[in-house]
């Protein structure tokens, strides 16, 4: 800066301040400076007024013991479990049916998608009548269809349904039977993963074979082979190291297996079936984006339609349905905050109700809570914009 | 309004100046004319608005006399009604003035969370409601149970201690609201339900077959039930929990809404003091010196109140138990007036 001005100075005398390199540090050293101070201000009243009013401050209640029960924890969540341990089973629930969640939408989304734009007349209309009723209701109001409508109206855990005693439906969930872990289970997770890396392994090779010399390779199905072969053979030949428990009825309930509370059913059925029709919308328009005539060229070819659609027309609508495809997800992790309003208890459930309330820190709680979205949602982000760099026109 | 007051408090805490949060609620008070009171969104005999949207109940008839003490005007209140989720954001942001809404007094409310209570309304305790034909006679057998409660309660807590001390598992379905928490229960999701026995029979009798489901006979906690104010105003304090007493102390000493007049001129020179005929009671507290004979002039005393919202005047029956004088065995007790 000094050696600038020197610079400056010697041609002739001008204010500091003409220098655009000057200047322009000049105005971000004021704007940093009015933003740590708005923030400082922001900081020092708010501590100031929470202690004129005795309310605790600080993140020390975490560590306190919390004293309530949660109704679905994958970790385990007892009464004198911490605060600290309310949020991270609030945070797995909310994760939980976020990527359940992605994952239908997804699946949903593109069948309906590709089905709109179908020869079939009724399979195009059937999709049409999906996307617009389903994007047209408000969530909450499919939440609750799936909760009150659906749900509970299904009947009390004496007159479940059930399908061949093994799983049961009734009013408080959907229960089925749970493997019970014995020596040697461990060979099973073992041969799974060791199955999935193969089955990448073999794809990356037949792709680089295809590409050399053009030679197709079966590597889906070989892939699917090893990936179920190898924990079925794991479990033969370690003798089935587990038995599965099943769910029955004992005293006011089923007990046993696992179960599917009707909360996170019908958060989940709503949150999953209602981004998927925009999802649906988001597929359509990516591969209506494609020029018709690469399609034509493909049949031209004599390529299959289903293969056209796979290798020509998707990967090219990839590219612009990502951006799209991603503020999608963001929003679906965001709406499953909705969840709070059936008691599914999820991060605003949990966290920003019962634990605010319990502790009366609002500040903190609330902040936590937001910090928690807005990380997921800028890790979401991350993620697609690497696969959409990935995706990206790559000039060869 | 949950999310909205939560946002209010954070912005409120963060730009209003220190002084400013300090402000006298009696002052306040009397400059906007009247009292805005935080009560339960509906709760047969405690605090429920009726078809045009009026609140009545012993909750209600607490934040009634805070106004006839102030104004001499029983009616110059408003309620915002809340969940429980809600109280204590709203009365901590100023949503309102007051809270008289079945709230427990615990410690880390009356101490970490800015709050203070200022006396007992109604001494309670909780309990758990099943059906019926369940066949169910003691909360013992509950093992195993599915229990729906309302979110952000003593409730929920007492309900993990006590099935935790009794060695049995259950299922809690936490409801944001209490109407949430009993539909639910109602509709068979649950096969308690859990809150006060004061709410379990304004509960029960709101049921569509009351007669079908019974409150079992334990009482797992205590719940000493009180209006809670803004810690650190004292003066507010004081308005609110000598309303109360107030109310209390006439029944001490057999003052109705229908002698109070004939009072004034008791031989008794507490009564006279009390209802403002004798010295200068009202004045140190910023009241007007009639400000408990016009509490009793317009909602009689504690046992009328009573009687009226929840006891036998009413649909709920229920008895004063705990709730009596001290004179008659309970714990209702006012210190002096003097
Ligand atoms: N006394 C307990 C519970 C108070 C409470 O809110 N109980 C619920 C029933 S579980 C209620 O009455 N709710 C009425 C409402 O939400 O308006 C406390 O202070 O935490």
């Amino acid at each position: 800066m000094a050696k600038d001005g020197a610079a400056a100075g010697d041609t002739q005398k001008t204010s500091m301040m003409n220098d655009p390199a000057v200047r322009s540090i000049v105005f971000q050293v004021v704007l940093l400076g009015l933003v740590v101070f708005v923030g400082w201000y922001l900081f020092h009243n708010t501590t100031q007024n929470l202690a004129s009013r005795n309310i605790a401050s600080g993140f020390g209640f975490l560590e306190q013991p919390a004293g309530f029960d949660i109704i679905q924890s994958l970790i385990p969540f007892s009464q004198s479990a911490t605060y600290g341990d309310a949020f991270v089973v609030a945070l797995l629930n909310t994760l939980l049916i976020s990527a359940i969640g992605i994952v239908i939408a997804t699946v949903v989304g593109f069948v309906v998608g590709i089905a709109r734009l179908s020869d079939n007349w009724i399979v195009a209309r059937l999709a049409t009548v999906y996307v617009e009723t389903l994007r047209n209701i408000p969530l909450l109001l499919q939440i609750f269809f799936w909760y009150f409508a659906v749900l509970r109206a299904l009947p009390g855990p004496r007159d479940s349904y059930t399908i061949m005693d093994v799983f049961f439906l009734n009013q408080r969930g959907f229960y089925g039977p749970a493997p019970v872990m014995e020596d040697g289970f461990w060979t099973i997770p073992v041969a799974l993963i060791l199955g999935i890396a193969i089955a990448v392994a073999v794809s990356i090779w037949a792709k680089k074979r295809l590409m050399a010399t053009g030679k197709q390779f079966h590597s889906f199905w070989v892939g699917l082979a090893v990936i179920i072969g190898l924990p079925v053979l794991a479990a033969l030949v370690t003798g089935v190291p587990f038995t599965w428990e099943y769910p029955a009825l004992k005293g006011f309930n089923f007990q046993g297996g696992v179960v599917m509370i009707p909360e996170f059913m019908a958060v989940l059925f709503a949150l999953s079936l209602y981004t998927a029709s925009f999802i649906a919308e988001v597929v359509r328009s990516g591969i209506l984006a494609v020029s018709k005539g690469q399609s034509e060229a493909a049949h031209a070819l004599g390529i299959r339609q289903g293969l056209t659609l796979r290798l020509v027309v998707i990967p090219q609508a990839l590219r612009v349905m990502i951006p799209p495809l991603t503020s999608q997800y963001l929003n679906l992790l965001k709406n499953s905050s909705l969840g709070a309003a059936v008691g599914y208890p999820e991060l605003v459930a949990v966290v920003a109700g019962t634990v605010l309330n319990q502790t009366g820190q609002a500040i903190e709680v609330i902040a936590l809570t937001m910090a928690v979205y807005l990380t997921f949602s800028l890790l979401i982000s991350l993620f697609m914009n690497w696969y959409n760099a990935r995706k990206a026109l790559v000039e060869r | 309004m949950n999310k909205l007051s939560q946002f209010t408090i954070g912005a409120m805490l963060a730009l209003g100046s220190v002084t400013a949060a300090q402000a006298a609620t009696l002052d306040d008070v009397k400059e906007k004319g009247f009292v805005q009171c935080g009560v339960s969104t509906g709760l047969a005999g405690f605090s429920a608005p009726d078809d045009k949207g009026n609140y009545s109940g012993l909750d209600v008839d607490v934040c009634k006399a805070v106004a006839a003490a102030v104004f001499g005007d029983a009616t110059k209140v408003k309620f915002t009604p809340l969940t429980a989720k809600e109280r204590f954001t709203a009365l901590q942001s100023g949503e309102v003035d007051m809270l008289s809404r079945n709230t427990t007094w615990t410690l880390n409310r009356d101490t970490a969370q800015g709050l203070s209570f200022t006396g007992v309304t109604y001494y309670d305790g909780q309990g758990f409601m099943v059906r019926k034909d369940l066949g169910i006679k003691s909360a013992k057998e509950l093992a195993g149970a599915s229990v729906c409660t309302e979110t952000g309660t003593t409730t929920e807590l007492n309900l993990a201690d006590y099935f935790k001390t009794h060695g049995m598992e259950y299922t809690v379905v936490a409801l944001g609201s209490n109407s949430e928490a009993v539909a639910a229960y109602d509709s068979g999701r649950c096969d308690v339900y859990t809150t006060d026995a004061s709410g379990l029979y304004a509960t029960r009798i709101a049921l569509e077959d009351p007669t079908a489901h019974m409150v079992l006979p334990e009482i797992i906690s205590k719940e000493p039930l009180g209006p809670v104010v803004r810690q650190g105003d004292s003066q507010w304090f004081n308005v609110v929990k000598w309303s109360l007493y107030a109310m209390v102390a006439a029944e001490e000493y057999g003052v109705t809404m229908a002698n109070v007049d004939e009072m004034k001129e008791s031989k008794n020179p507490e009564v006279k003091r009390l209802l403002g005929a004798e010295g200068e009671f009202g004045t140190p507290m910023g009241l007007p010196n009639d400000w408990a004979y016009q509490i009793v002039k317009q909602l009689g005393n504690y046992g009328e109140a009573f009687e009226r919202n929840v006891g036998e005047g009413s649909p709920l029956k229920i008895d004063r138990g705990i709730n009596a004088l001290w004179t008659e065995g309970g714990l209702q007790y006012a210190p002096p007036f003097r």
